[in-house]
C-alpha cells in the first residue's frame, strides 16, 4: 500500500502530511524549550544578589559557534533550493557542508565543556583578604577602575585550576570533576591553585570595560598553596557547582543533543537514502525540507540560548 | 514554502534572499556580541536589547527559511496555539514568583 500524501497536499490541511507533522513535532519543542526558558527567567530572577555568575563563558568561542549553526542553517536551505532546480550533486555538496558544521558545532561545544570541567572554584571557611594576600586579586585594575572595592576587598572563594601535592612534596593535575571529598579519600592535605581571579565578581559588562580600557592585567596563572583543612567547598564547573551551571548544562546540553539528532537525519538522506532519489525527486525533496525546518528550529534556539548564557 | 513557488525563477529568487538573510544574521550577531561591551545603566535595558536582537534574527530565520513568509493557513494556527500557551508558559512563571503558598516564602 502506498503512504497517501507524502508529495500531494491534502485537501482539508493544505499540506502533505510530513510537514503537518514537523510543524506540531516544532509546536512541542517550543513548548519543551519554553519550559526550560522560564525555568532560567526564575532562577536568574530570583538568585540572590552578587550570587549569579558572570563572565565564566569563552565568549569567543560562543560566538563562533553561532557562525557555525548560521552557515549550517543557510546550507540546509540552499541545499534543498538545489534540489528543487533538479540539482542533485550541488545539493549533495552543500548539504555535506551542513554536516561538517554541524560536526564542528559538537566538536566545539565538547572543547568547551572539558574546559569548564577542568575549571575549579574553592570556598575559604574564612574569607581571605586581597589585603593580606596579595597576589589573590590582580591590583591595578582594582586601583584604576571604579569598581566597588569592598566587593573584592575580601575573597570567599578563588576560581581557577586545581593542582594537588602528594605526600612526596610533588605537584599533579587534579582529575575531572573532584570535590572536597576527593581530596580527602585521596588523603590529600594541600591543593596548589592557579588563580584566574578576573572572572566571577565582576559584572561581565563591567568586565568589559576593564578589558577596553587596557588596564587589565589578567595576573591569572599566579599560583596560592591552600590546606584542604581551610576549605570549606570545592568544586569544578559541573551542574552541581551552582544553578548557573545546572541550568547551563541542562539547557546546551538538550541542544547539543538535537543538533547530533538532526545531523544523524540530514546524513541520513544525504548518504543512505539517495535511491529515493532517482525513484521519487518530490518526496526526497520533501524529506529535506522537513528535515530542514528541524534544523532551522535548533539553531533559534542558539540564537537565544547565546545572549542568555553566555552574554547577560 | 507553498507549492506555488516552485517555478526555476522563484527559486533562482529566493536563492539571493537566502544570502541576504545570512549576512543580516551575521551582523545580529556582530551586534548582538559588541553589545558586551556598551554599558548600560540598567541591566533590564541589556537584557532588553539583547532580546530584541534575538528575536529579530529568530524572526528573520522562521520567515525566510522556514518560508513561514506565505506558508499555509494551518501552520499558522498550529503556531498561533504555540505562541498563547508559550506566553502563559512565561506568564505563569512570573505570576508565580510572587505567589508562594503559605508558610513556603523565603525569610531573610
Amino acid at each position: 500500500m502506498e503512504i497517501p500524501y507524502t508529495t500531494q497536499p491534502r485537501e482539508d490541511t493544505g499540506l502533505y502530511n510530513a510537514k503537518l507533522g514537523i510543524w506540531l513535532f516544532l509546536a512541542s519543542e517550543v513548548m519543551l524549550f519554553g519550559a526550560l526558558f522560564s525555568s532560567y527567567i526564575l532562577l536568574r530572577v530570583g538568585a540572590a544578589e552578587g550570587a549569579w555568575p558572570h563572565g565564566l563563558m569563552n565568549i569567543p568561542i560562543g560566538t563562533f559557534n553561532t557562525v557555525v549553526l548560521i552557515t549550517s542553517s543557510v546550507t540546509v536551505v540552499l541545499s534543498w533550493a538545489a534540489l528543487k532546480l533538479g540539482n542533485f550533486k550541488r545539493y549533495q555538496k552543500i548539504q555535506a557542508v551542513t554536516v561538517i558544521c554541524a560536526l564542528g558545532f559538537l566538536g566545539i561545544k565538547t572543547t568547551e565543556y572539558n574546559e569548564k570541567f577542568h575549571h575549579y572554584e574553592i570556598w575559604f571557611n574564612e574569607p581571605m583578604t586581597v589585603a593580606e594576600h596579595p597576589n589573590l586579586m590582580n591590583q591595578s585594575f582594582v586601583e584604576e577602575t571604579t569598581i566597588n572595592k569592598e566587593l573584592i576587598g575580601t575573597v570567599p572563594s578563588l576560581i581557577g585550576h586545581l593542582n594537588y601535592i602528594d605526600k612526596d612534596g610533588e605537584k599533579h593535575h587534579a582529575g575531572i570533576a573532584w570535590t572536597l571529598a576527593t581530596l580527602k579519600e585521596k588523603e590529600i592535605e594541600e591543593i596548589e591553585f592557579e588563580l584566574d581571579t578576573f572572572h566571577y565578581r565582576i559584572p561581565a559588562r563591567i568586565q568589559a570595560q576593564i578589558k577596553k580600557s587596557g588596564k587589565y592585567d589578567k595576573g591569572e596563572h599566579e599560583t596560592i598553596r591552600v590546606q584542604v583543612s581551610d576549605l570549606r567547598r570545592m568544586s569544578a564547573f559541573v551542574p552541581a557547582h551552582s544553578t548557573f551551571f545546572a541550568i547551563y548544562f541542562t539547557m546546551t546540553a538538550l541542544h547539543a543533543l538535537h543538533v547530533l539528532a538532526g545531523a544523524i537525519v540530514i546524513a541520513y538522506i544525504l548518504w543512505r537514502n539517495n535511491k529515493l532519489w532517482k525513484r521519487d525527486p518530490e518526496r526526497y525533496t520533501n524529506r529535506v525540507e522537513v528535515s530542514g525546518l528541524f534544523w532551522h528550529f535548533v539553531d533559534l534556539v542558539w540564537i537565544f540560548l547565546f545572549p542568555i548564557l553566555y552574554l547577560l | 514554502m507553498s507549492d506555488d513557488h516552485s517555478s526555476p525563477e522563484y527559486i533562482e529568487a529566493a536563492k539571493k534572499k537566502y544570502w541576504k538573510v545570512f549576512w543580516v544574521l551575521m551582523f545580529g550577531t556582530f551586534i548582538t556580541v559588541a553589545m558586551y561591551f556598551v554599558y548600560f545603566e540598567k541591566m533590564w535595558q541589556t537584557v532588553t536589547v539583547a532580546l530584541l536582537i534575538a528575536t529579530a534574527k529568530a524572526t528573520c530565520v522562521a520567515a525566510i527559511f522556514m518560508h513561514l513568509w506565505g506558508e499555509k493557513k494551518l501552520v499558522y494556527q498550529i503556531l498561533y496555539a504555540t505562541v498563547f500557551f508559550f506566553i502563559g508558559l512565561m506568564w505563569l512563571t512570573l505570576w508565580a514568583m510572587n505567589d508562594a503558598p503559605f508558610m513556603t516564602e523565603w525569610v531573610r
